[in-house]
């Protein structure tokens, strides 16, 4: 909360998703702000994934908006996130298989310019040019998180707590000022999750965070604000330890897990 | 030395690595559409011999043989991007024969297109490297000038494509895009534009190739020049494995130079049944190709 004020990033307002007779949202609304951190939560089939769908265009709101106030935008597509800021990790690592890893992280430094296609076709020295310099600031990022000596390893040769790392690095190259990141605990061990908890925490200088995320025990001192969803719907939004002892909560979600 | 170079074994290595590197050329334009649409492009040939006509017969007859063969090439390039433009873009996520007859009849729609407007009868084309092998003591060495042309040729468009993919950004997008459509989208690629320009670079290689057969003082250009060549390359890729630029080109090589020695020491009768017959192996033993690496794909 404390630094996090004025213009929302992210504003989700009372979207509603059906999916043919079933209704996947009702209503949901939430915000994330510059400088914050917020977690979505619920139990598995909550929506949780489809409100992130929805946030990155993947799914159209039956009813209601998705809006990024910020840099003025009504709704974006896919394509057209990056390069206004906004990036997204998947579930697991959704790392490009045969690429190496410095090259998975230059795949999300698209958004830079030059290096178009008739510059590459013809292998023009602008080309040669911002490829290297696209290879230098992945190389950096990946030096940031930690993890450059797996430069060039390929994704299937790396642990697992490093290619989650890199796949933050990758979603990062597209300078975000929103960051949606989808189940960054799962699998991780205690070291990691610490290690991985501090990294999220590090960002927030420059970003807002969105995460989606089970690890109750990870979310709760990482996180700003919760947003807890069950069976589409909010049943309850505030700080982490208003929420904690919510009676809805608990019933919904913490009681039932632990 | 020079008795070893002309002997019966090298001049068939010879032999095989010239028509090789063809089968290559067509493997490598068949690889790059599989890897990026995941459809069999079996109007590949078809699509490289318009392109050649309209360079060579259509717009340039008179010009000289370099700069008619650029036109071919962005013809080529033209007609891949149209194809995928206006035919292919239809055909994804319909079942999976529905792009296979499409292309197929879009073949049959080509060659009897080419053969209404430009005929059937065989034009030679002015290249003016001959045909004729070179001797060495007194023996020909199964190399002749034109050989050389069509292997120098080929390695320099193996090379540009290598090079693009490997050192440039549209390379790394290309690749991106192919293996992981929906990552790549939400990192900023425009898949759909990387489609295209997948379907312009196979189209230009086609276009390359489709001259150099063409430019062949025994074959000339006809509505089905590419015919024979397009079955071998599409075995070679099939063999060499679908995902695999460097697979196809080493299998489009080795395709050659067997077959070369089945011509020649077994029965010319026979290069199609072995072809096919090691086609049906390599199937059998390792369907996703002799060269490709076990690597599970992953969206």
């Amino acid at each position: 909360m404390g630094d996090a004020s004025g213009t929302p990033i992210l504003a989700v307002e009372s979207v509603t998703v059906r999916f043919g007779g079933l209704t996947a949202l009702r209503d949901v609304s939430f915000d994330v702000r510059p400088g914050e951190i917020v977690g979505l939560i619920g139990p598995n089939g909550a929506g949780k994934t489809t409100a992130f769908n929805v946030v990155c265009g993947f799914v159209r709101p039956t009813e209601g908006r998705v809006r990024f106030p910020l840099i003025d935008r009504d709704g974006l597509r896919p394509a057209q996130l990056a390069a206004h800021g906004v990036a997204r990790t998947l579930q697991g690592v959704g790392l490009f298989p045969r690429l190496s890893v410095l090259e998975n992280v230059m795949a999300g430094g698209q958004t830079a310019v030059g290096g178009g296609f008739w510059s590459g076709f013809l292998g023009l020295p602008s080309a040669v040019r911002s490829e290297r310099h696209l290879r230098e600031r992945a190389h950096a990022m990946l030096a940031r998180l930690g993890v450059d000596g797996f430069a060039m390893r390929l994704p299937s040769a790396i642990p697992y707590g490093v290619a989650k790392k890199v796949a933050v690095a990758r979603a990062l190259m597209c300078e975000p000022r929103l960051l949606l990141l989808d189940e960054p605990a799962s699998g991780l061990d205690e070291a990691e999750l610490d290690d991985f908890a501090a990294l999220i925490a590090g960002l927030r200088q420059d970003m807002g965070v969105l995460l989606v995320e089970h690890d109750m025990e990870f979310v709760m001192p990482l996180v700003d604000r919760l947003v807890v969803l069950n069976f589409g719907e909010v049943i309850a939004h505030g700080a982490p330890n208003d929420v904690r002892h919510h009676e809805a909560v608990v019933a919904a979600y913490l009681g039932v897990d632990e | 030395m020079n008795a070893f170079l002309t002997s019966r074994p090298v001049s068939d290595v010879l032999t095989g690595v010239t028509n090789g590197v063809i089968y290559a050329l067509v493997a490598l334009s068949l690889v790059l559409i599989w890897r990026s649409a995941r459809l069999l492009n079996f109007a590949q040939g078809a699509m490289a011999m318009i392109a050649t006509y309209v360079g060579f017969v259509a717009i340039a007859p008179h010009a000289n043989y370099w700069v008619a063969m650029v036109v071919s090439v962005v013809a080529g390039c033209l007609i891949g991007a149209l194809t995928e433009r206006g035919l292919v873009r239809w055909l994804y996520g319909k079942p999976e024969l529905n792009p296979v007859v499409a292309m197929v009849g879009f073949l049959l729609v080509l060659e009897s297109v080419a053969a209404a407007i430009w005929s059937t009868s065989s034009r030679g084309l002015p290249s003016s490297f001959s045909p004729i092998d070179w001797q060495l003591g007194g023996r020909p060495l199964a190399l002749s000038p034109f050989a050389a042309y069509e292997i120098v040729t080929a390695l320099v468009v193996m090379g540009f494509i290598a090079g693009i993919f490997r050192f440039t950004k549209l390379g790394l997008r290309l690749r991106a895009a192919a293996l992981a459509p929906e990552v790549s989208r939400l990192l900023g690629v425009r898949v759909n534009r990387m489609l295209t320009i997948g379907w312009i670079l196979s189209s230009g290689v086609g276009a390359v190739t489709a001259v150099l057969v063409a430019s062949n003082y025994f074959t000339g250009l006809t509505p089905t020049a590419m015919d024979g060549v397009f079955a071998f390359g599409f075995i070679a890729a099939a063999i060499g494995g679908l995902d695999s630029p460097g697979g196809a080109l080493a299998s489009g090589v080795t395709l050659g130079i067997v077959l070369q020695f089945v011509s020649d020491y077994v029965n010319a009768n026979d290069v199609i049944l072995v072809a096919l017959g090691l086609l049906i192996v390599s199937l059998m033993v390792r369907p996703n190709g002799v060269f490709t690496r076990d690597a599970q794909r992953r969206v």
